[in-house]
């Protein structure tokens, strides 16, 4: 026995089912112009291509794209929990509460067997944050390797994996829709909104098209080995200091925190710079790792910038079932 | 003996000054500052002078957008001017009225001295002022004066007097209109150091203005300006539809010499297409958001010295 190496697949490997039925999604913010003009240019190559069915494309918000907004009555990407997704609907739904709805007809239902097994949907941030993964689970073997995946093809360019610690039923977002929860929004920035910066649209590109095939290798068998990944776990939020009655801003990101995402904010640093000059500073007791400093969107969500903290996962190995059916 | 130069030019005292903020409602720098003023307005103030701080289009500013109905800054025609209607008409055509009759009338003695009009571009311009005649020697004279007081900071002169690609801004109600577009910041987004960038250019145009009420005579000087060529338009679709993006050469690269032959925009599949035109010229305004809808990926424009007469107050 002695000169043979032990085997990295051991008993702790995962095993999960195919991924048949995956879904692209761009547009669920109508402003996040990488996400609407890649799922325009997949459709539109896909009718000149007559190509295959897969993956199932969607431009989410029709409506709020064609006015280049982020949502014409209330966030889409907000309509997604179990609640949401069962409540009454009214005859005076906002268009966006209608638009889940059908979303979820085509994609979902969430929570039942019919269900995509995978849903990637795309979005742009103003913040400074490279490529992010968000996905409302630390176990989602799927999209942790895909991750690591892409980690691996793309070495260049700066990305995190970032965790929001809700229940699948909880889970508000698009991306909630598929099986299992399996999915996740792949984030670019910094990119205003309303604008498509190219280095940005390829980044999305070039990161969909590994998502893709990552998917088309498990589904062929490959076994994917596993390892350590660093994840992002959301801890909170911080709000923009504001005057107690208007409710207005006063004071903006400090220009030292300014597009540090991903720095680590330690207790004391500066935070916020006041419009007559003084420095506020962050006064947690533990540091953590800011993000979404300075997104746009997130002004009238009170979203001054948010903080998780790092923690490594290990990632068991992972393959497809064999014996499926479908 | 004093002999009087030819080339000096007597203006009035600059009594009546504005400063407007929120002409577009998601350009954050000038909504921030403005509302800032209108509560204290200490820091704008020099004596002999009454300088006003506005919010030109506040149901844009409410709403965070750039417009309620039409464009503001493209609203002061004379045919909007005097278009009846009253509270009927588009909004910002009726704001605009308004604004004439505040600070106008355009064209007249009554008019404000001079408006400084606060904007934000997602182009990466840096700091830009924007000069809407050659011929304005007192705003030659004050730009000139603020690009050496940011020195070896950047503060570059746009003049838009192309008959057909300018406009009718708010600032055009008073006699020297003076933009200021400071870059880059996303829309709907307030960026500290494209605020304070902001604020030091206005005050050092205050202190011009002071200086020359107190009879401060600024001799004749040169001015480097980029002067407005003309408009280049995203490539389209037969449906209108944008199928290519600034090319990654060109993005952020205002104010730099674009050659022919060099990549200007990149198509969603990746094939460059290449700027043809006869010469070299320098683009600005290169991917500002606000300009998609306007058919508008970028202006070229060429460098130019204007020479700005003596200025001193009569």
């Amino acid at each position: 026995t002695t000169g043979r190496k032990s085997s990295r697949r051991g008993k702790s490997g995962a095993c999960l089912p195919k991924l048949s039925r995956v879904a692209v999604c761009g547009g669920t913010h109508g402003n996040e112009l990488s996400g609407v003009y890649l799922i325009k240019e997949l459709m539109k190559r896909r009718r000149e291509a007559d190509d295959e069915e897969q993956p199932i494309l969607v431009l989410s918000n029709p409506r709020a794209a064609q006015q280049c907004l982020r949502y014409i009555e209330v966030d889409l990407n907000r309509c997604f929990s179990h609640d949401a997704l069962n409540a009454p609907l009214s005859d005076s739904a906002p268009y966006e509460v209608i638009r889940s709805r059908e979303i979820n007809a085509v994609l979902g239902p969430k929570g039942s067997a019919d269900s995509v097994d995978f849903i990637c949907d795309l979005h742009n941030t103003t913040a400074n944050m490279g490529l992010c993964f968000i996905s409302c689970s630390d176990s989602d073997w799927i999209s942790l390797h895909i991750f690591k995946y892409l980690q691996l093809c793309i070495p260049d360019i700066p990305m995190r994996y970032l965790h929001f610690d809700l229940s699948h039923d909880e889970a508000y977002s698009l991306d909630s829709v598929g099986k299992h929860g399996f999915g996740l929004s792949m984030e670019v920035g910094p990119q205003p909104h309303g604008v498509v910066r190219s280095n940005v649209y390829t980044t999305m590109k070039t990161a969909l098209e590994l998502v893709l095939h990552w998917i088309r290798l498990f589904n062929c068998g490959t076994v994917f080995e596993g390892g350590p990944v660093d994840v992002f776990t959301l801890v909170k939020h911080v709000d923009y200091p504001r005057d107690c009655s208007t409710h207005d801003i006063v004071a903006a990101i400090h220009p030292l925190l300014q597009d540090k995402d991903f720095c680590l904010l330690n207790p004391g640093d500066p935070v916020f710079q006041t419009f007559s000059g003084e420095t506020i500073t962050y006064n947690g007791s533990e540091s953590l790792y800011p993000f979404f400093i300075n997104e746009c969107a997130y002004y009238e969500k009170g979203i001054a910038f948010s903080l998780s903290r790092k923690s490594r996962v290990n990632v068991p190995s992972l393959r497809a079932n064999r014996d499926q059916s479908r | 003996m004093s002999s009087y130069n030819n080339n000096s030019v007597r203006l009035n005292a600059a009594t009546k000054v504005a400063v407007f903020g929120g002409t577009h409602g998601n350009e954050m720098s000038g909504v921030t500052l403005v509302n800032l003023w209108m509560k204290n307005s200490n820091e704008i103030q020099r004596k002999g002078v009454e300088t006003k701080p506005f919010i030109t289009n506040p149901k844009a500013v409410e709403k965070c957008t750039r417009y309620v109905d039409t464009d503001l800054n493209r609203a002061f025609t004379a045919e909007n001017l005097s278009a009846p209607g009253g509270e009927s008409l588009p909004y910002e055509v009726w704001r605009a009225q308004e604004i004439n009759n505040m600070f106008g009338p355009k064209g007249s003695p009554e008019a404000y001295d001079v408006i400084f009009d606060l904007h934000n571009t997602t182009s990466n311009m840096g700091c830009t002022l924007i000069l809407e005649s050659s011929k304005d020697h007192f705003n030659l004279q004050m730009m000139n004066y603020i690009k050496k007081a940011l020195a070896p900071a950047s503060c570059l002169v746009l003049l838009n007097e192309h008959p057909l690609l300018k406009y009718s801004t708010s600032r055009s109600v008073a006699k020297h209109p003076v933009g200021l577009e400071v870059g880059p910041q996303p829309q709907g987004v307030l960026r500290s150091n494209i605020f304070d960038s902001m604020r030091v250019i206005i005050k050092h145009a205050l202190d011009f203005i002071e200086l020359f009420n107190e009879d401060v005579e600024f001799p004749p000087c040169t001015v480097e300006v980029f002067r407005v060529l003309e408009r280049v338009d995203y490539p389209r679709d037969a449906n209108g539809n944008i199928i290519a993006m600034v090319h990654p050469n060109l993005q952020d690269c205002d104010w730099e010499p674009l050659n022919p032959g060099d990549p200007m925009f990149q198509t969603f599949d990746g094939k460059t297409i290449h700027y043809q035109g006869p010469g070299t010229v320098y683009p600005t305004f290169i991917n500002e958001a606000a300009y998609y809808e306007k058919q508008q990926a970028f202006v070229t424009t060429k460098r130019e010295t204007l020479v700005a007469s003596a200025v001193k107050k009569s």
